[in-house]
């Protein structure tokens, strides 16, 4: 027989963050902690289903007039609409005026990679792959591969992260803003930014907006954590519609995997904002196409899920519980673990622990560190220094405190 | 201005446009045969019962899966193991094999389908960044499969192409090969040495058998040959908008296959992170569960039944019209559709006069006939054919 043709395809590095949880679950010490991947858990460590969630999902089940047909490409309607309301506001001028758009994807990752995919053909020019993608140093690091497998060719980080300060790079970023040519695409994160915690305050954001409309710089907004950063829809969604009501184009991608924790029903939405109806028809007669050779038509029971709930005022309200529910218990550990390591007289500053915000903190924790956290302390944490908040609970917080503290001053 | 001034308005869904001027007839007696989902005998979309009986998932089970989704990965003969992510349905399969074969297939860029295939196949392996290529398949002539012109065109094809197949119930002409046919088929492929990639979407839903629909791409992988296939199941257990399915790479052993699963996660995660738990789920459910799957397997054959029973009483109530055309092919071919073999202008009066609504092909669904409806059909075929 002759010899495979896959003869020479290469082993694949494993996905970091998947890797850290695969590890986690092999390690037998009883003591060990997961604070790596991005998922939600309760104060006892576990995954928690929404009760809103747990409700909607009984009211489908019990619905014998729904069937499982194909929803149309763009997705639910309901959910679309609902969806994207949530993320531009009840009354934002670009709702009233009828110039949004939106695509039903699935995850946030997918509507990432359908605008990406769009932005590829038909901005600036046609099919520019040239076109400069800057993404935030340092990103969720499927970003990159995002926008390389969509075809982009210029890939570039723009400043962010000051590691010496702990806090925002805002004269690094506005300066590559500066810098960056005309009509490049920023990838902006519209709260609760992932890996740091670290967000523009809303100042901040003035100036951003200022230099970009200035620059004819492209803003693609990535929401993940709308309502789960501080417990308020319409302050987590403060960035994105200060754009829009400064009279952007733009896209949003959205996500409902944190704050409705259907991770794994893959809800997602690609939020469109244009100057007018026809443009906006246009861009998303475009992206049906795209879609349409990507999955063909979205999957419908997160959609479902999360539609019946919008729409629900009663249901709403639930939601809007659940949610606070999560973003509460972040907040709590957070100034929990911030208050041992100052009791404990951990070196450095820890403020950083309650003024960072959503899922994750940036400890500041440098490799070697990490490494002695995760071999000697059993405590899974990303090599960046990245800990998710949600693996804390009441139980573990002593002993993660300790262990930071261990590692802060035996290791350099 | 806006970005977007130059963005053309992208063509409407040949497909759609049938289904929106069929929502649009106010005629009584109107027929939507464009719809490719299954319909009862009522006209009504179908919720398999062993799929209502799959409850809503355990609370626990919440988790993302590790990129590749439910997998399973295990030795088939001899030391070839396989590797089986979960895809967004049939197309999902095809994109995440597409993109696969674009990124590691070096050898060969273009991609052979069957003349006529799925309308969607083309953009998918154009978007992938493959090219296509064509080889004969359907006789217009005769309605039926043109064995000897594929065979020519097969035989012609330069080595280490990719010829896609459809591993049953062709899509859009319902015309298979016959066992004997696919074994010159085997016999050929693996003497070019082409990567052949199946796409199975009507698994049980043509014959009714499971296992003999599937049984060209088990021959096939008998033979030798290391197939690629892309499985869906939203026919076959009507999931339809859950998006259950699933791509395969037969490898040469398990670490090769470790190394091709390791890559399609790659690919996987900067397209949707990891697929959608609830159409796998159902599915996994009832594959996994004796009695569910026994009554999937009544069910699956209820639903091919009543399509073979339309075609029988589609060509007899033509009979009874007074038709002397030959219309054995409608009972002949096989699956959802039927490339009745009308042409454009009979279509144009099918649709005008009768409100009869297909795609100008002369393709209809017979998934979309029902006993109430089969004698109109008949009249109004007869009527444009006579």
């Amino acid at each position: 027989m002759a010899a495979s043709i896959f003869s020479a395809v290469p082993r694949a590095p494993p996905v970091a963050v998947f890797k850290l949880t695969a590890d986690f679950r092999e390690d037998g010490d009883s003591r060990k902690v997961n604070l790596g991947v991005g998922a939600y858990r309760t104060d006892e460590g576990k995954p928690w289903v929404l009760p809103v969630v747990k409700k909607v999902e009984q009211m489908i089940a019990n619905d014998n007039s729904l069937n499982h047909e194909y929803l149309p490409i763009l997705g639910l309607p309901e959910f679309r609409a609902n969806a994207s309301r949530i993320a531009l506001g009840d009354d934002s001028p670009a709702i009233k005026e009828n110039r949004i758009g939106s695509v039903q994807s699935l995850g946030g990752t997918g509507a990432l990679r359908i605008g990406a995919e769009f932005l590829r053909r038909w901005y600036n020019g046609n099919n520019n792959t040239a076109t400069p993608v800057y993404i935030s140093a340092p990103s969720w690091e499927n970003h990159n591969s995002v926008f390389v497998d969509a075809g982009f060719k210029d890939i570039r980080t723009y400043h962010y992260w000051d590691a010496a300060k702990r806090g925002l790079d805002l004269q690094g970023l506005l300066n590559d803003m500066e810098q960056a040519p005309e009509f490049s695409i920023f990838i902006l994160h519209a709260c609760a930014h992932n890996p740091t915690g670290t967000d523009p305050t809303p100042d901040q954001w003035k100036q951003i907006a200022a230099v970009m409309k200035r620059r004819f710089l492209f803003p693609f907004f990535d929401s993940a954590y709308q309502g789960f950063a501080s417990g308020s829809l319409d302050k987590d969604a403060w960035a994105v519609r200060y754009f829009v009501s400064e009279g952007f184009e733009l896209f949003c991608a959205q996500s409902f995997s944190k704050n409705f924790g259907l991770y794994n029903e893959r809800v997602g939405n690609l939020t469109v904002v244009g100057k007018d109806t026809d443009n906006v028809q246009r861009v998303l007669s475009q992206m049906e196409k795209i879609v349409r050779t990507t999955w063909s038509n979205p999957p419908s029971q997160g959609a479902r899920i999360v539609a019946t709930t919008l729409a629900s005022p009663q249901l709403f309200t639930e939601w809007y519980d659940n949610v606070k529910t999560m973003a509460d218990r972040v907040l709590l550990m957070r100034s929990e673990l911030r208050s041992r390591l100052e009791s404990l007289g951990t070196p450095g500053t820890w403020n950083h622990i309650t003024e960072q915000i959503g899922m994750f903190s940036f400890t500041g924790l440098n490799p070697k560190q990490v490494e002695y956290m995760v071999k000697e302390k059993h405590i899974y944490l990303m090599a960046s220094g990245r800990i998710n908040m949600c693996g804390l609970t009441t139980k573990n917080l002593d002993y993660v405190a300790k262990s930071i503290h261990e590692a802060v001053t035996k290791i350099q | 201005s806006s970005w977007w001034s130059h963005v053309e308005m992208g063509p409407p869904d040949p497909i759609l446009g049938v289904t929106e001027a069929y929502k649009r007839d106010t005629n009584s007696k109107k027929m939507n045969l464009g719809v490719g989902a299954y319909r009862d005998d009522n006209g009504k979309p179908y919720v398999l019962g062993c799929v209502r009986k799959v409850r809503p998932g355990p609370a626990a089970r919440r988790r993302q899966g590790a990129g590749g989704g439910l997998r399973r990965l295990a030795p088939t003969q001899g030391s070839r193991a396989y590797v089986t992510v979960q895809g967004i349905s049939g197309t999902g399969s095809l994109r995440i094999g597409a993109n696969f074969l674009q990124r590691f297939f070096k050898a060969g860029r273009d991609v052979y389908l069957p003349k006529p295939s799925w309308g969607n196949h083309t953009p998918i392996f154009r978007d992938a960044g493959l090219q296509l290529q064509s080889y004969r398949y359907y006789d217009p002539n005769t309605c039926s499969l043109d064995f000897s012109g594929a065979m020519d065109d097969i035989a012609r094809i330069p080595e280490k192409s990719i010829i896609l197949l459809h591993a049953c119930a062709h899509n859009p002409t319902g015309v298979d090969p016959r066992q004997e046919q696919w074994k010159e088929m085997a016999a050929t492929v693996k003497k070019r040495n082409l990567l052949v990639y199946f796409d199975m979407a009507y698994q049980g839903f043509a014959s009714g058998d499971i296992d003999r629909d599937a049984w060209a791409v088990r021959y096939f992988i008998e033979q030798g040959i290391n197939v690629l296939l892309s499985q869906s199941y939203a026919k076959n257990m009507g999931l339809y908008g859950e998006r259950a399915g699933a791509f395969t790479v037969i490898c040469s052993d398990a670490e090769e296959a470790k190394r091709v699963e390791s890559q399609l996660k790659i690919l996987i995660r900067p397209m949707y992170s990891n697929p959608p738990l609830n159409g796998a789920r159902i599915a996994s459910t009832i594959l996994n569960t004796p009695e569910l799957r026994k009554e999937w397997l009544v069910e699956v054959k209820g639903m091919a039944d009543r399509i073979i029973s339309m075609r029988t009483q589609l060509v007899s109530n033509l009979k009874k019209e007074g038709s002397s055309h030959n219309w054995q092919h409608i009972i002949d071919q096989i699956g959802m559709f039927c490339f009745t073999g009308l042409k454009p202008e009979q279509v144009d009066r099918l649709i005008k006069e009768f409100s009869i609504y297909m795609t100008k092909d002369g393709r209809i669904s017979v998934a979309g006939v029902t006993s109430s409806n089969v004698g109109y059909l008949a009249h109004a075929i007869h009527q444009v054919t006579k």
